[in-house]
């Protein structure tokens, strides 16, 4: 199966280049072919990508599609690709690309600025419902495209995007004219076999117009084998066959597991953008006693319950030490928007009784009851086969227990959560998690704006019902608004502080970014951003 | 009696009397999370080690087998019953009878049942206690359980019916419940004996799926369903051998009751 690896270095190369050559010649020789093995955890649903949404098909199109800017997964800073340098306008509203010359598309086909107009007039066509193109809509109107070169166009929005030039990382740009469509590409690799329910395998594009610094075309890989797998335990155990060389989004366990059988192959990135969280319901019309609605909408129960739980626990009993108690709604590892004035939520009983009693709570044999006499008991929900989360929401059923709140940990169906969620609001507290969450505030904005129907806490609220909401959405507007980092920035501090304060959300834990990448596979320094470990698939070789 | 039935007898007393005795044998209880030895192996404190949030893994073993020996068998005895209801009888009284209860047989064995219990579990109240999940769990599954096992006994009941036995008690005056129960029922007695012991593991396991569903137990009470889980993602049996206790419980228990039970049901013992 991968026999292949190892005859790359042929030894009549080797007799010529002989001892002279220096070993950087040399490893960039070697890295001239092989194949990269990994799994797709579901059916890619698309190889177009202005229609992409699912993540098999998200890997596919970062591994095959040319953007004209890049986010650098590493670094976090967005660097030139197709471009060779933009300019978005002071309001947020047009962006003006210079594109690189000279440029073709895999089958051949020239790129020029007409490929990128094309590219956003497909991608704003509203009949196409492409969920990128969504991301641009930020009003009313028609996007004015205007060529002005061969490497120059110029893209103007009917109003202002927040985080315009980032959100082009994910457009990759098709071709005008090739007849072969989307499958002309300008990225790294192309899609040369598709076996529905087994395989997509990635050639190399032969027209990819990056050399490294030495000046080898790249990529270094032949081709990605994606094999379609969506069984995390059968991933994993050809992983230890060696049959695929690669696991993103690794589970604890089997991160220790592996690691105690080769401590090299394994990678903890530290703590990635996910995070996990409780929340009450503080919707008004939940079909809920009066008097549970009163504790849940007070900012000082909600205080209680988040100093009452035990944060380093989650982390190294549930996570085995790979997570990191969070300290409000940004992840650390979001290098620029994280507020670090943020202080570590601290795990204190006492403080939290003190708390409670301060609103007339007290403790009777044992049972924490309210100035009514009404015992705190409330319900966890969670999704259930979720181990982890099932096993936090039972560390903090025994946290709460020692202030007296009894806590019934009830395990759903998702389907049946997100109707009680959305539709009925028919529940007292929810443990969930963001996954993947976006670095830019804006990408949250549905949840945190009062109006949005994922307000999870309490939605789509006709004026904000508390002061505290009504201060988020202003500076939320206030960032959306603003094209000027420091401004977004000192807003949306602000927003986490706000968040700390009255903790709408209690959140828990960030998880750590974990990986495995085969001992054969050099170049990989996997990251704590999607996709983590072939982040930089064009340097990435295979021996 | 033969040495197997003894042993099986012993063994079986042996299960439910460290079970119930679980409250003096595990003083810390099901529920403690000793958070510092989370994982752990087996050791002096903990004698097959702890489960991943700290848990005596031998308490919770104790307590789920009194919970799973107690409730599988009585949901069983549930469903058996039921079972001989509606299918003894459909089959002891044949014509349209048999056909309407053989119809909604079917139609219960169409529902999806998984998605019925799924329902169900979505419909109740959310604040019930682990105690009542034990109880409501069970008691669906000995209410949805009985279907296969009325076609069964609904067959057998056929067969009885036409046999010349009965043929010559009825002859002979004897009619209505009154053969069923002296003639009928006691022919169906090694049909239901295996019916009741193979729902048993059946349920014992149907527990455990549902509980991947959170139809199960509700945390933090054991079963052997909810300790089965711990078996999920093992990727060789090697690994931790005392994860294995509760399955190798289960099959244990399971073949001594069909050991000891074996001479009812006609079977060589």
């Amino acid at each position: 199966m991968r026999n292949s690896r190892g005859k790359f270095m042929s030894v009549g190369i080797w007799k010529m280049v002989g001892r002279s050559l220096s070993v950087g010649l040399l490893a960039s020789l070697a890295f001239a072919q092989g194949e990269l093995r990994f799994c797709l955890r579901s059916e890619p649903k698309t190889f177009d990508p202005l229609k992409v949404e699912d993540d098999a098909s998200v890997a596919i199109r970062y591994l095959t599609g040319g953007t004209l800017v890049r986010l650098n997964r590493q670094t976090q800073v967005l660097e030139p690709e197709l471009a060779q340098s933009w300019n978005v306008s002071k309001d947020g509203r047009e962006i003006s690309f210079k594109l690189r010359g000279g440029l073709s598309f895999s089958d051949g086909t020239p790129f020029s600025a007409e490929d990128v107009g094309y590219t956003v007039q497909k991608l704003m066509d509203p009949a196409l419902h492409s969920p990128t193109g969504d991301t641009f809509r930020s009003g009313p109107g028609n996007v004015a495209i205007k060529v002005i070169s061969p490497t120059q166009v110029s893209i103007t929005f009917p109003a202002p995007v927040a985080g315009l030039d980032r959100q082009f990382d994910q457009v990759a740009i098709l071709s005008a004219h090739s007849p072969k469509k989307e499958l002309a590409v300008l990225g790294a690799f192309m899609v040369a076999d598709y076996k529905p329910g087994a395989t997509v395998l990635l050639k190399r594009n032969p027209n990819y117009w990056k050399t490294d610094s030495q000046g080898h075309k790249l990529p270094y890989l032949d081709s990605i084998s994606l094999d379609i797998q969506p069984n995390r335990d059968v991933e994993m155990l050809r992983f230890k066959r060696n049959e695929i060389d690669l696991i993103n989004s690794l589970d604890s366990e089997y991160f220790d597991k592996l690691a105690a059988a080769s401590p090299q192959v394994v990678h903890d990135a530290g703590p990635s953008l996910d995070s996990e969280f409780v929340w009450f319901n503080e919707v008004a019309k939940a079909p809920l006693p009066d008097y549970k609605k009163n504790w849940f909408r007070s900012a000082n129960f909600r205080r209680a319950i988040s100093d009452a739980i035990n944060r380093e626990d989650l982390a190294k009993v549930v996570f085995r030490g790979h997570a990191q108690p969070a300290m409000g709604p940004v992840s650390p590892a979001n290098k620029f928007w994280f507020n670090d004035k943020l202080k570590p939520m601290v795990y204190s009983p006492d403080a939290a009784i003190k708390t409670l009693q301060g609103d007339g709570f007290r403790s009777e044999n044992g049972t924490l009851k309210d100035k009514d006499g009404n015992a705190i008991v409330f319900s966890i929900i969670t999704n259930s086969g979720n181990k982890y989360r099932e096993r936090m929401a039972t560390m903090i059923q025994e946290d709460l227990g020692k202030i007296g709140v009894k806590v019934n940990v009830v395990t759903l169906d998702f389907p049946s959560l997100l109707d009680r969620m959305t539709q009925t609001f028919d529940y007292e507290a929810i443990l969930l998690g963001f996954t993947n969450p976006g670095l830019d505030p804006n990408e949250q904005m549905n949840v945190w704006l009062s109006s949005s129907e994922n307000h999870q806490w309490n939605p789509q609220e006709k004026s904000p019902e508390t002061a505290w909401e009504a201060e988020i959405d202003r500076l939320m507007r206030v960032q959306a608004a603003s094209s000027i980092p420091g401004q977004r920035k000192e807003a949306f501090d602000r927003v986490q502080e706000i968040v700390v304060q009255q903790e709408p959300f209690i959140y828990l834990v960030n998880r750590n970014a974990l990986s495995a990448v085969a001992l054969d596979v050099h170049g990989a320094s996997p990251v704590i951003l999607v996709p983590q470990t072939y982040w930089n698939a064009e340097r990435l070789s295979v021996r | 009696m033969s040495i197997w039935r003894r042993l099986a007898g012993a063994v079986l007393l042996l299960v439910l009397g460290l079970s119930l005795a679980s409250n003096w044998l595990a003083l810390a209880g099901y529920a403690k999370q000793y958070r510092a030895a989370a994982g752990a192996p087996p050791s002096r404190e903990h004698w097959l080690g702890t489960d991943d949030i700290g848990r005596d893994r031998f308490a919770r073993v104790l307590y789920g087998t009194r919970i799973s020996l107690l409730l599988a068998p009585a949901a069983a005895l549930l469903s058996t019953l039921m079972a001989a209801l509606v299918g003894g009888l459909a089959g002891y009284l044949g014509g349209a009878w048999a056909k309407a209860a053989m119809a909604i047989t079917d139609l219960f064995l169409s529902l999806p049942w998984l998605f019925l219990l799924i329902m169900v579990r979505a419909l109740m109240p959310l604040n019930v206690s682990p105690l009542t999940s034990v109880l409501v769990t069970f008691l669906m599954l000995g209410l949805l359980g009985w279907t296969s096992a009325a076609r069964v006994l609904c067959a057998s009941a056929g067969t009885l019916r036409d046999s010349d036995f009965v043929r010559q008690a009825r002859a002979s005056g004897i009619r209505g419940v009154r053969l069923f129960w002296i003639h009928v029922l006691p022919n169906l007695k090694p049909v239901l004996y295996a019916q009741f012991w193979i729902s048993i593991p059946a349920f014992i396991v149907s527990e455990a799926n549902l509980g991947i569903l959170g139809l199960g137990v509700a945390e933090p009470m054991p079963s052997w369903g909810s300790l089965l889980r711990e078996l999920e993602g093992l990727v060789s049996a090697g690994e931790e051998p005392w994860k294995f206790v509760p399955l190798l419980l289960l099959v244990v228990v399971v073949t001594s009751f069909q050991l000891l039970l074996s001479k009812e049901e006609g079977l060589p013992a």
